[in-house]
Protein backbone atom coordinates (compact mmCIF):
# COMPACT_ATOMS: atom_id res chain seq x y z
CA UNK A 1 0.00 0.00 0.00
CA UNK A 2 2.43 2.35 0.78
CA UNK A 3 5.23 1.68 -2.06
CA UNK A 4 1.82 1.88 -4.27
CA UNK A 5 1.11 5.84 -2.80
CA UNK A 6 4.58 5.89 -3.36
CA UNK A 7 4.64 5.22 -6.74
CA UNK A 8 1.53 7.67 -7.17
CA UNK A 9 3.20 10.49 -5.90
CA UNK A 10 5.75 10.40 -8.86
CA UNK A 11 5.41 12.87 -11.17
CA UNK A 12 4.71 10.28 -14.98
CA UNK A 13 2.83 7.85 -12.36
CA UNK A 14 -0.06 10.63 -11.63
CA UNK A 15 -0.02 11.85 -14.85
CA UNK A 16 -1.01 8.64 -16.44
CA UNK A 17 -3.11 7.41 -13.95
CA UNK A 18 -5.36 10.38 -13.70
CA UNK A 19 -5.99 10.52 -17.37
CA UNK A 20 -7.60 6.68 -17.25
CA UNK A 21 -9.31 8.39 -14.56
CA UNK A 22 -10.89 11.23 -15.37
CA UNK A 23 -13.19 9.87 -18.09
CA UNK A 24 -14.88 7.90 -15.58
CA UNK A 25 -14.88 10.80 -13.01
CA UNK A 26 -16.57 13.03 -15.60
CA UNK A 27 -19.69 9.94 -16.51
CA UNK A 28 -20.27 9.69 -13.05
CA UNK A 29 -20.53 13.14 -12.02
CA UNK A 30 -22.53 14.18 -15.06
CA UNK A 31 -24.82 11.09 -14.21
CA UNK A 32 -24.97 12.19 -10.42
CA UNK A 33 -25.88 15.64 -11.58
CA UNK A 34 -28.64 15.23 -13.62
CA UNK A 35 -30.12 12.74 -11.21
CA UNK A 36 -30.04 14.94 -8.43
CA UNK A 37 -30.89 17.77 -10.54
CA UNK A 38 -33.95 16.41 -11.51
CA UNK A 39 -34.71 14.78 -7.99
CA UNK A 40 -34.21 18.42 -6.76
CA UNK A 41 -35.55 20.25 -9.20
CA UNK A 42 -38.66 18.27 -10.41
CA UNK A 43 -39.51 15.26 -8.38
CA UNK A 44 -38.77 16.73 -4.48
CA UNK A 45 -42.34 18.12 -3.16
CA UNK A 46 -42.34 21.96 -2.30
CA UNK A 47 -41.61 22.74 1.18
CA UNK A 48 -44.20 23.38 3.93
CA UNK A 49 -43.26 27.31 5.04
CA UNK A 50 -41.02 28.29 2.02
CA UNK A 51 -42.64 26.62 -1.44
CA UNK A 52 -40.38 26.49 -3.97
CA UNK A 53 -38.19 28.75 -2.84
CA UNK A 54 -36.06 25.91 -0.61
CA UNK A 55 -34.94 24.51 -3.88
CA UNK A 56 -32.02 26.36 -4.08
CA UNK A 57 -30.47 24.22 -0.85
CA UNK A 58 -29.16 21.88 -3.90
CA UNK A 59 -26.92 24.45 -4.87
CA UNK A 60 -26.38 26.41 -1.90
CA UNK A 61 -25.70 23.30 0.45
CA UNK A 62 -23.45 21.13 -1.13
CA UNK A 63 -21.41 24.33 -1.99
CA UNK A 64 -21.01 25.16 1.12
CA UNK A 65 -19.91 21.62 2.17
CA UNK A 66 -17.39 21.47 -0.87
CA UNK A 67 -15.76 24.93 0.34
CA UNK A 68 -14.96 23.40 4.24
CA UNK A 69 -14.39 20.23 2.71
CA UNK A 70 -12.18 21.57 0.15
CA UNK A 71 -10.26 23.52 3.12
CA UNK A 72 -9.81 20.68 4.79
CA UNK A 73 -7.98 18.87 1.64
CA UNK A 74 -6.03 21.64 1.01
CA UNK A 75 -4.70 21.92 4.43
CA UNK A 76 -4.15 18.72 4.69
CA UNK A 77 -2.27 18.14 1.35
CA UNK A 78 -0.19 21.31 2.91
CA UNK A 79 0.81 19.40 6.07
CA UNK A 80 2.33 16.54 3.73
CA UNK A 81 4.17 18.70 1.84
CA UNK A 82 5.50 20.84 4.40
CA UNK A 83 6.77 17.37 6.48
CA UNK A 84 7.70 15.10 4.31
CA UNK A 85 8.46 17.54 0.86
CA UNK A 86 6.42 15.61 -1.38
CA UNK A 87 5.62 17.77 -5.00
CA UNK A 88 2.71 16.35 -5.87
CA UNK A 89 1.28 17.28 -2.66
CA UNK A 90 1.84 20.53 -2.79
CA UNK A 91 0.49 20.54 -6.04
CA UNK A 92 -2.42 19.32 -5.02
CA UNK A 93 -2.75 21.99 -2.19
CA UNK A 94 -2.36 24.70 -4.61
CA UNK A 95 -4.54 23.59 -7.11
CA UNK A 96 -7.59 23.25 -4.93
CA UNK A 97 -7.54 26.89 -3.49
CA UNK A 98 -9.31 28.47 -6.92
CA UNK A 99 -11.83 25.62 -6.53
CA UNK A 100 -12.50 25.86 -3.00
CA UNK A 101 -12.47 29.96 -3.63
CA UNK A 102 -15.69 29.08 -6.33
CA UNK A 103 -17.63 26.87 -4.04
CA UNK A 104 -17.37 29.46 -1.17
CA UNK A 105 -17.92 31.91 -3.33
CA UNK A 106 -21.29 30.24 -5.33
CA UNK A 107 -22.65 29.27 -1.16
CA UNK A 108 -22.50 33.28 -0.33
CA UNK A 109 -24.20 34.57 -3.62
CA UNK A 110 -27.36 31.68 -3.44
CA UNK A 111 -27.53 32.48 0.03
CA UNK A 112 -27.82 36.00 -0.78
CA UNK A 113 -30.43 35.35 -3.19
CA UNK A 114 -32.52 33.26 -1.23
CA UNK A 115 -31.91 35.92 2.33
CA UNK A 116 -33.64 38.70 0.49
CA UNK A 117 -36.99 37.06 -0.23
CA UNK A 118 -37.12 34.61 2.85
CA UNK A 119 -35.47 36.57 5.55
CA UNK A 120 -35.74 39.99 4.15
CA UNK A 121 -31.82 41.16 4.02
CA UNK A 122 -29.43 40.09 1.24
CA UNK A 123 -26.64 40.40 3.76
CA UNK A 124 -26.58 40.24 7.85
CA UNK A 125 -23.24 40.14 9.88
CA UNK A 126 -23.92 36.85 11.73
CA UNK A 127 -21.79 34.30 12.84
CA UNK A 128 -22.19 31.85 10.29
CA UNK A 129 -21.97 34.41 7.25
CA UNK A 130 -19.00 36.30 8.47
CA UNK A 131 -17.13 33.21 8.89
CA UNK A 132 -18.21 31.81 5.68
CA UNK A 133 -17.12 35.27 4.30
CA UNK A 134 -13.86 34.98 6.14
CA UNK A 135 -12.98 31.45 4.39
CA UNK A 136 -13.47 33.37 1.23
CA UNK A 137 -10.99 35.33 1.68
CA UNK A 138 -8.58 33.22 3.21
CA UNK A 139 -8.70 31.28 0.22
CA UNK A 140 -8.02 34.65 -2.22
CA UNK A 141 -5.41 35.03 0.32
CA UNK A 142 -3.62 31.65 -0.02
CA UNK A 143 -4.05 31.98 -3.87
CA UNK A 144 -2.34 35.44 -3.83
CA UNK A 145 0.39 34.36 -1.42
CA UNK A 146 1.04 31.84 -3.73
CA UNK A 147 1.38 33.88 -6.44
CA UNK A 148 3.35 36.31 -4.94
CA UNK A 149 6.20 34.32 -4.89
CA UNK A 150 7.89 33.07 -7.50
CA UNK A 151 10.10 29.85 -6.56
CA UNK A 152 7.05 27.80 -6.59
CA UNK A 153 8.47 25.24 -4.31
CA UNK A 154 8.75 28.50 -1.22
CA UNK A 155 5.28 30.01 -2.56
CA UNK A 156 3.95 26.57 -1.89
CA UNK A 157 5.54 26.03 1.69
CA UNK A 158 4.08 30.06 2.45
CA UNK A 159 0.68 29.40 1.15
CA UNK A 160 0.07 25.96 3.23
CA UNK A 161 1.37 27.56 6.36
CA UNK A 162 -1.33 30.74 5.58
CA UNK A 163 -3.54 27.64 5.25
CA UNK A 164 -2.84 26.10 8.15
CA UNK A 165 -3.32 28.88 10.13
CA UNK A 166 -7.10 29.27 8.43
CA UNK A 167 -8.28 25.90 9.55
CA UNK A 168 -9.24 26.95 12.44
CA UNK A 169 -11.74 28.61 10.92
CA UNK A 170 -13.44 26.07 9.88
CA UNK A 171 -14.94 24.39 13.03
CA UNK A 172 -16.06 28.14 13.85
CA UNK A 173 -18.21 27.90 10.66
CA UNK A 174 -19.74 24.39 11.36
CA UNK A 175 -20.17 25.30 15.11
CA UNK A 176 -21.19 28.85 14.61
CA UNK A 177 -24.68 28.45 14.49
CA UNK A 178 -25.03 26.30 17.60
CA UNK A 179 -22.55 28.43 19.80
CA UNK A 180 -24.28 32.14 18.93
CA UNK A 181 -27.80 33.50 18.29
CA UNK A 182 -27.84 33.46 14.56
CA UNK A 183 -30.21 34.51 11.64
CA UNK A 184 -28.64 31.33 9.71
CA UNK A 185 -30.94 28.25 10.81
CA UNK A 186 -28.82 25.14 12.95
CA UNK A 187 -27.93 21.83 11.37
CA UNK A 188 -30.02 19.79 9.27
CA UNK A 189 -28.28 17.18 7.72
CA UNK A 190 -25.10 16.93 10.18
CA UNK A 191 -26.36 16.77 13.04
CA UNK A 192 -26.57 13.57 15.65
CA UNK A 193 -30.17 13.26 15.73
CA UNK A 194 -31.55 12.26 12.34
CA UNK A 195 -31.61 14.88 9.94
CA UNK A 196 -34.47 16.86 10.23
CA UNK A 197 -35.65 17.29 6.35
CA UNK A 198 -37.75 15.07 4.74
CA UNK A 199 -36.41 12.05 3.05
CA UNK A 200 -37.96 12.80 -0.27
CA UNK A 201 -35.93 16.24 -0.46
CA UNK A 202 -32.71 14.86 1.60
CA UNK A 203 -32.02 11.85 -1.00
CA UNK A 204 -31.05 14.63 -3.90
CA UNK A 205 -29.39 16.60 -1.93
CA UNK A 206 -27.01 13.69 -1.07
CA UNK A 207 -26.74 13.06 -4.74
CA UNK A 208 -25.97 16.60 -5.33
CA UNK A 209 -23.67 16.67 -2.59
CA UNK A 210 -21.61 13.58 -4.34
CA UNK A 211 -21.61 15.00 -8.00
CA UNK A 212 -20.21 18.36 -6.49
CA UNK A 213 -17.55 15.80 -4.45
CA UNK A 214 -16.80 14.08 -8.00
CA UNK A 215 -16.42 17.82 -10.03
CA UNK A 216 -14.35 18.68 -7.32
CA UNK A 217 -12.25 15.59 -7.86
CA UNK A 218 -11.94 16.26 -11.88
CA UNK A 219 -11.58 19.63 -11.30
CA UNK A 220 -8.36 19.17 -8.70
CA UNK A 221 -7.07 16.68 -11.40
CA UNK A 222 -7.29 18.91 -14.61
CA UNK A 223 -5.43 21.43 -12.42
CA UNK A 224 -2.63 19.76 -10.82
CA UNK A 225 -1.70 17.97 -14.10
CA UNK A 226 -1.52 21.69 -15.78
CA UNK A 227 0.89 22.31 -12.66
CA UNK A 228 2.82 19.29 -12.85
CA UNK A 229 3.68 19.71 -16.46
CA UNK A 230 4.46 23.52 -16.06
CA UNK A 231 6.95 22.73 -12.91
CA UNK A 232 8.43 19.43 -14.75
CA UNK A 233 8.86 21.25 -18.37
CA UNK A 234 12.54 20.55 -17.83
CA UNK A 235 12.54 16.69 -17.06
CA UNK A 236 12.29 14.20 -19.33
CA UNK A 237 9.27 12.52 -19.10
CA UNK A 238 7.31 15.89 -19.85
CA UNK A 239 9.55 15.97 -23.03
CA UNK A 240 8.06 12.16 -23.71
CA UNK A 241 4.92 12.77 -23.29
CA UNK A 242 4.98 16.02 -25.66
CA UNK A 243 6.92 13.84 -28.43
CA UNK A 244 4.14 11.42 -28.29
CA UNK A 245 1.35 13.98 -28.06
CA UNK A 246 2.59 15.44 -31.41
CA UNK A 247 3.45 11.76 -33.07
CA UNK A 248 -0.19 11.04 -32.60
CA UNK A 249 -1.37 14.18 -34.32
CA UNK A 250 0.55 14.23 -37.41
CA UNK B 1 9.87 8.78 10.34
CA UNK B 2 13.18 10.41 10.50
CA UNK B 3 13.90 13.08 13.29
CA UNK B 4 13.71 15.96 10.99
CA UNK B 5 10.20 15.03 9.57
CA UNK B 6 9.28 14.20 13.25
CA UNK B 7 10.02 18.12 13.69
CA UNK B 8 8.81 19.74 11.50
CA UNK B 9 5.72 17.32 12.13
CA UNK B 10 5.95 18.79 15.79
CA UNK B 11 6.25 22.13 14.97
CA UNK B 12 2.64 22.35 12.97
CA UNK B 13 1.14 20.63 15.02
CA UNK B 14 2.15 23.55 18.09
CA UNK B 15 1.31 25.99 15.93
CA UNK B 16 -2.16 25.05 14.98
CA UNK B 17 -2.27 24.43 18.61
CA UNK B 18 -1.23 28.04 19.52
CA UNK B 19 -4.15 29.43 16.75
CA UNK B 20 -6.88 27.63 18.41
CA UNK B 21 -6.09 28.50 21.72
CA UNK B 22 -5.93 32.23 20.73
CA UNK B 23 -8.84 31.75 18.46
CA UNK B 24 -10.59 30.19 21.29
CA UNK B 25 -9.74 32.86 23.57
CA UNK B 26 -10.40 35.70 21.21
CA UNK B 27 -13.89 34.59 20.44
CA UNK B 28 -14.79 33.65 24.56
CA UNK B 29 -14.08 37.35 25.08
CA UNK B 30 -15.99 38.26 22.40
CA UNK B 31 -18.72 35.54 22.73
CA UNK B 32 -21.13 38.93 23.84
CA UNK B 33 -20.77 40.57 20.53
CA UNK B 34 -20.32 37.78 18.36
CA UNK B 35 -24.62 37.07 19.35
CA UNK B 36 -26.95 38.48 16.54
CA UNK B 37 -29.44 39.03 18.73
CA UNK B 38 -31.11 39.47 22.71
CA UNK B 39 -34.13 37.08 23.41
CA UNK B 40 -36.99 38.75 25.46
CA UNK B 41 -36.00 37.73 28.68
CA UNK B 42 -32.53 39.67 28.17
CA UNK B 43 -34.42 42.68 27.05
CA UNK B 44 -37.09 42.37 30.61
CA UNK B 45 -33.96 42.32 32.27
CA UNK B 46 -31.96 44.92 31.21
CA UNK B 47 -29.46 43.28 29.51
CA UNK B 48 -30.26 44.94 26.14
CA UNK B 49 -28.56 48.40 25.91
CA UNK B 50 -30.69 51.57 26.49
CA UNK B 51 -30.72 54.20 23.80
CA UNK B 52 -29.14 52.15 21.50
CA UNK B 53 -29.79 49.85 18.62
CA UNK B 54 -30.01 46.30 19.25
CA UNK B 55 -31.86 43.29 17.67
CA UNK B 56 -34.36 41.70 19.44
CA UNK B 57 -35.39 37.86 18.39
CA UNK B 58 -38.45 35.64 19.22
CA UNK B 59 -41.24 34.04 18.39
CA UNK B 60 -44.07 35.81 16.86
CA UNK B 61 -47.09 34.91 19.66
CA UNK B 62 -50.12 33.47 17.77
CA UNK B 63 -52.84 35.98 17.42
CA UNK B 64 -50.68 39.35 18.13
CA UNK B 65 -50.34 40.74 14.77
CA UNK B 66 -52.09 44.07 14.55
CA UNK B 67 -52.29 46.19 11.41
CA UNK B 68 -53.23 49.62 11.92
CA UNK B 69 -55.98 50.70 9.22
CA UNK B 70 -54.22 52.27 5.81
CA UNK B 71 -50.67 52.15 6.85
CA UNK B 72 -47.61 49.96 6.49
CA UNK B 73 -47.50 49.73 10.95
CA UNK B 74 -47.67 46.35 12.12
CA UNK B 75 -47.52 45.85 15.76
CA UNK B 76 -46.65 42.07 17.66
CA UNK B 77 -45.47 40.66 20.53
CA UNK B 78 -42.26 38.40 20.70
CA UNK B 79 -41.44 35.89 23.34
CA UNK B 80 -39.08 33.38 24.08
CA UNK B 81 -41.62 31.44 25.88
CA UNK B 82 -40.41 33.31 28.95
CA UNK B 83 -40.73 36.84 28.73
CA UNK B 84 -43.01 38.69 26.26
CA UNK B 85 -42.25 42.36 24.72
CA UNK B 86 -43.93 44.03 22.28
CA UNK B 87 -42.53 45.31 18.75
CA UNK B 88 -43.69 48.07 16.31
CA UNK B 89 -42.89 48.20 12.69
CA UNK B 90 -43.52 50.01 9.33
CA UNK B 91 -42.71 48.64 6.88
CA UNK B 92 -42.39 45.23 4.68
CA UNK B 93 -42.74 42.17 6.40
CA UNK B 94 -40.52 39.14 4.82
CA UNK B 95 -42.16 36.64 3.42
CA UNK B 96 -41.71 33.99 6.17
CA UNK B 97 -43.13 36.39 8.62
CA UNK B 98 -46.20 34.71 10.21
CA UNK B 99 -47.33 34.10 13.91
CA UNK B 100 -45.74 31.24 15.62
CA UNK B 101 -42.62 31.64 13.18
CA UNK B 102 -39.07 33.16 14.35
CA UNK B 103 -38.08 36.86 13.78
CA UNK B 104 -34.84 38.96 14.89
CA UNK B 105 -36.15 43.04 14.65
CA UNK B 106 -33.21 45.74 14.38
CA UNK B 107 -34.63 49.14 16.52
CA UNK B 108 -34.10 50.54 20.10
CA UNK B 109 -36.33 50.24 22.78
CA UNK B 110 -38.63 53.10 22.92
CA UNK B 111 -41.57 54.24 25.26
CA UNK B 112 -43.44 51.42 27.88
CA UNK B 113 -40.82 49.13 26.93
CA UNK B 114 -42.41 48.94 22.95
CA UNK B 115 -39.37 48.11 20.89
CA UNK B 116 -39.59 49.93 17.56
CA UNK B 117 -38.41 48.04 14.82
CA UNK B 118 -37.12 49.41 11.64
CA UNK B 119 -36.01 46.09 10.05
CA UNK B 120 -37.63 43.09 10.66
CA UNK B 121 -35.94 39.86 9.19
CA UNK B 122 -37.42 36.25 9.44
CA UNK B 123 -35.23 33.34 10.94
CA UNK B 124 -36.54 30.27 8.99
CA UNK B 125 -35.73 26.83 11.29
CA UNK B 126 -33.71 23.62 10.36
CA UNK B 127 -36.55 21.56 9.37
CA UNK B 128 -37.91 20.69 5.45
CA UNK B 129 -41.25 18.76 5.06
CA UNK B 130 -43.55 18.25 1.88
CA UNK B 131 -46.85 20.43 3.12
CA UNK B 132 -48.96 17.20 3.62
CA UNK B 133 -46.57 15.74 5.84
CA UNK B 134 -46.52 19.20 8.31
CA UNK B 135 -50.33 19.23 7.72
CA UNK B 136 -50.12 15.32 9.44
CA UNK B 137 -47.93 16.61 11.98
CA UNK B 138 -50.11 19.38 12.91
CA UNK B 139 -53.38 17.46 13.48
CA UNK B 140 -51.07 15.02 15.20
CA UNK B 141 -49.34 17.56 17.90
CA UNK B 142 -52.40 20.55 17.26
CA UNK B 143 -48.90 22.80 17.88
CA UNK B 144 -46.51 23.67 15.20
CA UNK B 145 -45.00 21.50 12.95
CA UNK B 146 -41.76 20.03 13.69
CA UNK B 147 -39.19 21.19 16.22
CA UNK B 148 -39.47 24.60 17.77
CA UNK B 149 -36.10 26.52 17.36
CA UNK B 150 -35.73 28.63 20.26
CA UNK B 151 -34.32 31.78 19.63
Amino acid sequence: MIRYLHQLGSAPRFYSFSTSLLPWLSAACIVLLLAGLYGGLVMAPTDYQQGDSYRIIYIHVPSAWMSLFIYMVMAAAGVVGLVWHIKLAEIISISSAPIGAAFAFLALVTGSLWGKPMWGAWWVWDARLTSELLLLFLYLGVIALYGAIEDKRNASRAAAILALVGVVNIPIIHYSVEWWNTLHQGPTVTKFDAPSIHVSMLVPLLLMALAFKLYYAIAVLLRARCELLVRERNSAWAAELVTERVKGKS
Amino acid sequence: MNPVRKRRLYLIILMVMGISAAAGFALNAFNQNMMFFFSPSEVVAGKAPDNHVFRLGGMVVKGSVQRTQGTLTVHFKLTDNVKVVTVQHTGILPDLFREGQGVVAKGRLGEGGVFVADQVLAKHDENYMPPEVAGVMKTAADGKPGKANDP
